[in-house]
């Protein structure tokens, strides 16, 4: 009971740190550029399509694949937001959420054309596949690697924005984007880097997260919901609210389904409209 | 003053006095409601389709007045609509079938429904006010949903018996009746829009819209009169569900999904919102050209209406009805000139 008690907080834990890992870009464009973002989860699909697609075509081993899959999304996250995100930095929060919405749609109806509406499988390399026994507890390996993924970029995140240069310049320009431009921050380009590392981040989620989250045209849509409640719910702008709320909604979500599924998302639906009254800032809200 | 009447020159759209309501109609109105009531008679063929067009327009009127003139972005508007959907579908088949009486049901339901929630969604921000009303959107659904002894579930509620209109015209298999029905009450729907946001009541909404923080400066509750707007687009929603469910004697679970929320703000923004009739022009067009293009292919269908949802932000603010606008300023400007 116990032990089985630990084994659905660890998938929730898991399943958590890959919302986080993706979601995270989301509370970036959000924090920095006040964006209301709903197509990031198409991000995080090209990602997903970018590490089907080289595996199955060209061979490529699972592990190689994370990082071309993060270069990759990162590359189209920047030119994405070049050529059309910038232009609507100062509309209102209705057009930014139409705009989105049409981007996904084209990324859904996309996808369907290059690859199917049917679910890609993922052929993950032996040692991360079975069981691995851990303080007398039997985890799941794949998903023991992926924690200790998110564990890994949540470290360099963290360090990047509380201890370089760089990561000074991205906080100033949370607080106040003017001010900072006027200090001699280069704030665009501030705004473009940040952009394509979150969309980066967010195809490396997609592609580590076809085990767990599956992928098929409708993902971007499907997990809207998760990823805006993560930063709606965390607080845009910080690393430390979406993690926070990450964990736990996926601990809540993969708890709900196991021990009441006739609920099912019943549970993170109240939840999340529950936080939101309760935060409406979200639970470590920056701006007021 | 009669001298100036020589160099008058068309008011802007976005000129503050222009949307000054004189709760007169005028000549494009008339003619606007003669096409219905025109393809009644020239489209036989097309009755059951025309319906399904005037229900969707009453219900994104519906959202007009909460999005366009009150400013709230709501992406879970289908609740209200599933909720009278469900309401009118469930009494016909528990036995009582008059259709009115129904309606009136249906708009009870989900006034109350709206007044209860937008406590919740007057609070907070922009974002968090999109993200409750989507919550509260996937909460009805999930809970139709798991309900499948009472709705039917992902198969829908079947054996909607409905009684005649009025006691004389059966909904059957023509769409007559329907149509009718559905023009008829899309047309009092309507007039009720128009006076309201034409009353004193709708220019404080729009003053709400264009600056929230000035208005309790001029001794207005904002948050009042937010309850009271959602409240009544809630209510003009649910008899919008209702017109469907008892035309088309069927209510399915997707009334209430994420898909028709979206798809409604869409055709609102492709009309233009905030003009009463943005809503039924962005209907008519989106709904017909869906019916032409999914038939060629559904996926296709997708990627055009993302592609139009781009261009629009990007080139067309206001939609369709603002770039007449724009195209109409710009001739009159040219005809008053020197």
């Amino acid at each position: 009971m116990i032990a089985n008690f630990v084994g659905v907080l660890f998938d929730g834990v898991a399943y958590g740190s890959l919302l986080f890992l993706i979601s995270i870009g989301l509370s970036v464009t959000l924090g920095l550029m006040n964006f209301v973002n709903l197509a990031h989860g198409a991000f995080a699909m090209l990602g997903g399509y970018v590490c089907v697609m080289l595996m199955s075509r060209w061979g490529v081993p699972f592990l190689a694949t994370l990082p071309i899959a993060f270069v990759v999304t990162a590359a189209v996250g920047a030119v994405l937001e070049r050529t059309l995100y910038r232009r609507l930095y100062k509309a209102s929060h209705l057009d930014q959420v139409l705009f989105s919405i049409g981007l996904t749609f084209m990324a859904i109806a996309g996808a369907t054309w290059l690859w199917g509406a049917s679910q890609q499988p993922v052929r993950l390399p032996e040692m991360l596949r079975g069981q691995v026994e851990l303080l007398g507890l039997q985890l799941g390996a794949y998903r023991l690697f992926l924690v200790a993924v998110v564990v890994a970029i949540t470290v360099a995140l963290a360090f990047m924005i509380e201890r370089t240069r760089f990561g000074a310049q991205v906080r100033s320009a949370v607080d106040d984007a003017d001010v900072a431009n006027g200090v001699g921050i280069n704030v665009n380009l501030v705004f473009s880097l940040m952009f394509a590392l979150g969309s980066g981040l967010a195809g490396l989620g997609g592609a580590l997260g076809i085990d767990v989250l599956g992928l098929d045209p409708t993902f971007p849509l499907k997990y809207m919901v998760y990823f805006l409640l993560v930063v709606a719910v965390g607080g845009a702008g910080t690393i430390r609210g979406p993690l926070v709320a990450a964990l736990v909604l996926g601990i809540f979500d993969v708890a709900g389904k196991y021990y009441v599924p006739q609920v099912g998302a019943f549970i993170i639906y109240t939840l999340m409209v529950v936080l939101l009254i309760a935060f409406p800032a979200g639970l470590y809200g920056r701006r007021t | 003053m009669r001298a100036d009447e020589g160099t008058f020159v068309a008011p802007r759209a976005d000129d503050a006095t222009a949307g000054l309501p004189t709760g007169r109609w005028s000549r494009f109105e008339i003619a606007f409601w003669l096409i219905p009531v025109a393809c009644f008679f020239l489209l036989p063929g097309y009755l059951v389709m025309g319906s399904q067009i005037l229900i969707t327009a009453l219900f994104a009127l519906s959202l007009d007045l909460i999005l366009g003139y009150a400013g709230i972005v709501s992406l879970g508007h289908a609740a209200f609509f599933g909720i009278g959907a469900y309401t009118a579908g469930l009494l016909a088949r528990h036995g009582w079938g008059e259709p009115v009486s129904g309606l009136v049901a249906a708009a009870a339901v989900a006034a109350l429904v709206g007044w209860a929630t937008s406590f919740l969604i007057v609070r907070g921000k922009d974002l968090t006010r999109l993200m409750v009303t989507l919550g509260i959107g996937l909460l009805f659904f999930e809970a139709a949903n798991s309900a499948s002894t009472i709705t039917g579930g992902v198969d829908g509620l079947t054996g909607v018996a409905m009684w005649k209109l009025l006691g004389l015209f059966s909904f059957d298999l023509d769409g007559k009746a329907a149509y009718v029905y559905s023009l008829a009450v899309l047309f009092l729907g309507f007039v009720a829009v128009r006076l309201l946001v034409n009353s004193p009541f709708g220019l404080s909404l729009r003053a709400i819209r264009e600056n929230a923080s000035r208005m309790p400066a001029l001794g207005v509750s904002v948050r009042a009169r937010l309850v009271a707007v959602y409240t009544i687009g809630a209510a003009l929603a649910g008899i919008a569900g209702a017109l469907l469910a008892q035309t088309t004697q069927f209510v399915g679970l997707d009334s209430l999904g994420f898909q028709r929320s979206a798809e409604l703000v869409v055709m609102l923004v492709l009309g233009g919102a905030g003009r009463m009739y943005g809503a039924a022009l962005g209907t008519a067009i989106f709904m017909i050209v869906q019916d032409w293009l999914s038939g060629l292919n559904p996926v296709y269908w997708q990627f055009w209406i993302g592609l139009l949802l781009v261009a629009i932000v990007l080139f067309a603010r206001g939609g369709m009805l603002g770039m007449i606008d724009r195209v109409v300023a710009r001739l009159f400007h040219r005809g008053a000139g020197p």
